[in-house]
């Protein structure tokens, strides 16, 4: 970083707002979480078009993900872009950890001569980078501006001819597509796991038990995301229940239809089994979404932690208890 | 006088230390914050995410939040493993919008 500066000009790379296949490409291997820690951006000064002295700086973090939203925002604009290094993490968790922050914005801006590129003393941020920089602090220590812009790179044209940023342009949404596009990583998180414990199932319990397992993982990895604010209750692992039953009732049911034979309690005991397991599988994904959702709190999370871990880890060892005893009883009456 | 402002979360707002500078109600993501006539105003007080960006933000020191990440997964690995409750997006291995 010294080396920039003693080289006398701050080096300044070049860069479009427009997005090449290769691009898109990257996006999707993102969101699959191929390579997941290296959709990463050389951190840096970046000019955007032909900036002059006078054209504004944008701040962002250096995952492509970030960086590509931010100069596909800004077409036929001038601007410096200052990309912060983030190792690789979006804007709003960074912020969170803290590396979009305050002391790398300040080392930044140093490191790239800043103060000799452009002529005023503002920076745009995106809002939210927020929990991670001191405004104050950054004006104290670089004498630069913080201004923070919109949620949305989206709705930078409309902030920058505004010269502000509209109550609606400072909220966060999370709306059916910023939802939907988080499922493949879900998926890929529990693919192994998965389809270990449904081979398992199949071998021990038949290929309708794990299929309806199966079921109510999709229901919690996919299902969830998608219709999160339909679902009925509050909670997340409610909300993970109502779906899980709706998801498990028709495996529940056949189960119902399917084992006859031997006592009368032997089918409703099979079906009992089965939801004992399915739900809190669909209810554990469910809870566990609360870590992609730009509006769970803290002290919410906790709550919901204390008020259905048990309950639910009760529920999964009941029903793998009560399986093992009818597989047994199975392989008995089978005698 | 600092006070809580829901049972809901950890957030506490003092309106007489407020300077009124605005920044809270720019950075809340859930408009928790807005400007009022001479101090900010709690407006939202139930959607607040524990984020901390207002409490970074205020020159005067007139907002305290236990910001942390809301992530299940994070609290849970804290409380298995004894550590400190934080990076939900740390490893790699968790989503994280």
């Amino acid at each position: 970083m010294t080396s920039e500066r003693s080289s006398g000009r701050p080096s300044v790379r070049a860069t479009t707002s427009t997005l090449t296949l290769a691009n898109w490409w990257d996006h999707f291997l993102a969101r699959w979480g191929v390579n997941r820690m290296g959709h990463r951006v050389d951190p840096g000064l970046y000019a955007l078009g032909q900036p002059k002295p006078d054209s504004p700086v944008f701040v962002t973090a250096n995952y492509t993900l970030s960086f590509d939203a931010l100069r596909s925002a800004l077409p036929n604009t001038d601007a410096y872009l200052l990309v912060l290094d983030t190792e690789g993490i979006n804007v709003w968790c960074a912020a969170g950890k803290g590396t979009f922050g305050t002391d790398e914005l300040v080392q930044r801006i140093d490191a790239v001569g800043l103060a000799e590129v452009v002529r005023h003393r503002d920076l745009i941020l995106p809002q939210l980078g927020a929990p991670g920089v001191n405004a104050h602090e950054v004006k104290r220590r670089s004498g630069f501006n913080v201004k923070y812009g919109p949620v949305r790179a989206a709705d930078l044209p409309a902030y920058l001819s505004a010269r502000q940023a509209t109550p609606e342009m400072r909220r966060v949404r999370f709306g059916l597509l910023d939802r939907v596009v988080l499922i493949p990583v879900e998926l890929v998180h529990v693919l192994w796991p998965t389809v270990a414990a449904a081979i398992v199932l199949w071998l021990a319990a038949g290929g309708l038990f794990a299929a309806g397992i199966l079921a109510a993982v999709l229901a919690g990895v996919v299902l969830f995301p998608a219709l999160l604010p339909w679902i009925p209750t509050r909670d997340f692992t409610s909300k993970g229940f109502v779906l899980g039953l709706a998801a498990s009732a028709p495996f529940a049911l056949t189960l119902l239809l399917w084992k006859q034979g031997g006592p009368a309690w032997i089918a409703p005991a099979w079906a009992g089994a089965f939801l004992l397991m399915a739900l809190p599988v669909t209810g554990f994904l469910a809870l566990n979404f609360t870590g992609s959702t730009p509006f769970t709190s803290r002290s919410g999370v906790r709550r919901e932690i204390q008020k259905y871990t048990r309950l639910m880890a009760a529920m999964f060892g009941g029903g793998i208890i009560l399986l093992i005893a009818l597989i047994v009883i199975g392989l008995v009456i089978e005698r | 006088m600092m006070s809580s402002v829901s049972a809901a979360n950890t957030l506490e707002y003092d309106a007489e230390r407020c300077v009124n500078c605005g920044l809270c109600s720019a950075v809340c993501p859930h408009g928790v914050f807005a400007q009022g006539e001479g101090a900010a105003e709690v407006v939202n007080a139930e959607a607040c995410m524990e984020c901390g960006a207002c409490q970074l933000n205020c020159p005067s020191g007139a907002i305290q939040v236990e910001s942390g990440v809301g992530c299940a997964y994070a609290l849970m690995r804290a409380a298995l493993k004894g550590e400190r409750e934080s990076d939900c997006c740390g490893g790699g291995d968790t989503t994280c919008g």
